[in-house]
């Protein structure tokens, strides 16, 4: 288990995300809300990349003709066949048993705290007065 | 690289003898401004376009009759950097398509303009012969990769058939392309002359699924969903196999090869065991087919293999790839649409070298003569 220093949390504006190199790996990072996700950049399905897919809400009815959206903006639905899937753990909406995208842990840590380390950070320094995002791999 | 999908089949084919190419025999090009295309139109119908634009059998004019899944059905990545519509730049084209993924040729399908769907038939011609013309200048003579069709709307028999023989003594076409959703079913006589001018030609006869004609998609009436849309269009292509069979177009035109586009490949061994069926029991009634309907099926036509199916099990797929005949299937893409299919991934089933090579190459290499 390591844990990467990615990004301030002010690097990925809400709604947006950001694609980060870690371990070999394409890992995609998405701001909602105040929280982050990360998943493999990667769609399970036919390998599109998941930064372009739409932020969306999940739409249920319980039944016909009544809709009821909720989590907005923490599904995503997949740039290129439309297959949407949980970002909280990379479960698909359809089949989450089978079908899903790699997740993985984020936190986010004062810089305050890192500076105790340990943590793997390659690409600038850590300042205490800044927030950080962190994957752990 | 990824711990998700199969390794993929280019890695394969890399490490093979020779480096499979793709021959992607369903590409999507765009128009990036109007006035791209007002150069290959005479005066009198640029105006037209200008004051009246499209008038199709929909409600309203510049809509299509459902919403669709994506913005311009296309997928979200495909927006060029540069502005315009997905499949209206050809550099970026080449960049995120042709080049990664290896295409040796890519034939060009337009569906600009509602081609196909136009209710002024003199209109819809001058649409067409300006996108032939288009297609060359904008994409053929800039990228040798990216072949052409004559794009004729069959309804006007003649202004067809006149524009046919415009585009043959360029000769740079690969193929005539018809409307998918004709006034008449395909087989009807009244489109004949056009099936002996692309025999005589020897040019192969696209068919691309879309369109929208005055005909409800689906035997059912209209659709409520995209999806359901969506999935009209097999029964749509099922439809039309079907016309051009029974009709007899293969057995008066024996040497016209018909390719379905984009209909998929799925419902082909259904349609025609049924039609094998029918065709014992009914034989009086067509005396004018001399073989059983499967036999016309295997030897006259081709299927592009987008939107490809996806069963649960692999074999599934495997099993519908045999009882269609490898020989039988094009690969395509449908780039830059929201239902693409990557060559790497979309057949989840083994296919052996051979196999491999013809529907990825040699079939559309032959069809084609590439």
């Amino acid at each position: 288990m390591t844990r990467h220093i990615v990004a301030r949390t002010s690097d990925i504006p809400p709604g947006g995300n950001k694609v980060f190199g870690v371990d070999g790996r394409d890992i995609v990072v998405f701001h909602v809300n105040g929280e982050f996700f990360a998943l493999l950049n990667r769609c399970p399905h036919a390998g599109a990349p998941l930064e372009k897919a739409a932020c969306v809400a999940r739409l249920t009815s319980p039944e016909p003709g009544v809709y009821e959206r909720s989590r907005v903006g923490e599904l995503l639905r997949c740039a290129w066949h439309g297959w949407e899937f949980d970002m909280r753990n990379g479960q698909s909406w359809f089949d989450p048993k089978r079908v899903k995208i790699r997740s993985y842990p984020v936190s986010v840590e004062s810089g305050e705290v890192l500076q105790k380390g340990p943590y793997v950070a390659e690409t600038f320094p850590v300042h205490v007065e800044d927030s950080y995002v962190i994957i752990e791999t | 690289m990824s711990d998700v999908i199969d390794r993929p089949i280019l890695a394969e084919e890399a490490a093979a003898k020779s480096r499979l190419r793709i021959i992607d025999c369903d590409v999507h090009p765009s128009i990036h401004a109007h006035s791209d295309i007002e150069q290959f139109m005479p005066k009198r119908w640029q105006e037209h376009l200008r004051t009246y634009g499209s008038h199709l059998r929909t409600p309203y004019i510049g809509t299509t009759p459902y919403p669709r899944s994506s913005p311009l059905i296309a997928r979200r990545d495909a927006w060029p950097p540069t502005g315009g519509p997905p499949g209206s730049d050809l550099d970026f084209m080449r960049k995120q398509h042709l080049d990664p993924l290896d295409i040796e040729y890519g034939i060009l399908q337009v569906l600009d303009l509602f081609i196909f769907s136009q209710q002024n038939l003199e209109f819809g011609a001058a649409i067409q012969r300006a996108i032939n013309d288009w297609q060359l200048a904008f994409w053929s003579d800039r990228d040798p990769r990216l072949k052409a069709s004559i794009l004729a709307g069959q309804d006007d028999t003649q202004l067809a058939i006149a524009e046919i023989e415009r585009c043959a003594k360029i000769g740079r076409y690969v193929q005539i392309n018809v409307c998918p959703r004709a006034n008449e079913p395909l087989g009807r006589r009244r489109y004949w002359p056009i099936y002996a001018r692309a025999q005589e030609l020897g040019l192969p006869l696209g068919i691309h699924v879309g369109g929208y004609g005055g005909h409800a998609p689906t035997g059912g009436g209209w659709p409520s969903y995209y999806a359901e849309e969506h999935q009209s269009n097999a029964h749509t292509m099922a439809a039309q196999l079907t016309s051009l069979v029974l009709e007899g177009v293969p057995e008066r035109f024996p040497n016209l090869k018909i390719i379905f586009i984009e209909g998929g490949f799925g419902w082909i061994p259904s349609a025609t065991w049924r039609m094998d069926r029918h065709f014992e029991a009914f034989r009086s009634e067509v005396p004018h087919l001399k073989r059983r309907p499967s036999e016309y099926v295997k030897e006259h036509f081709w299927f592009t293999t987008q939107p490809i199916d996806e069963p649960d099990e692999g074999k599934h797929l495997r099993s519908l790839i045999e009882w269609v005949g490898v020989d039988r299937l094009l690969f395509s893409s449908d780039y830059p649409h929201w239902d693409f299919d990557d060559p790497r991934y979309a057949f989840r089933t083994p296919l052996t070298e051979t196999e491999r090579r013809k529907i990825f190459n040699g079939n559309a290499r032959a069809l084609y003569k590439l």
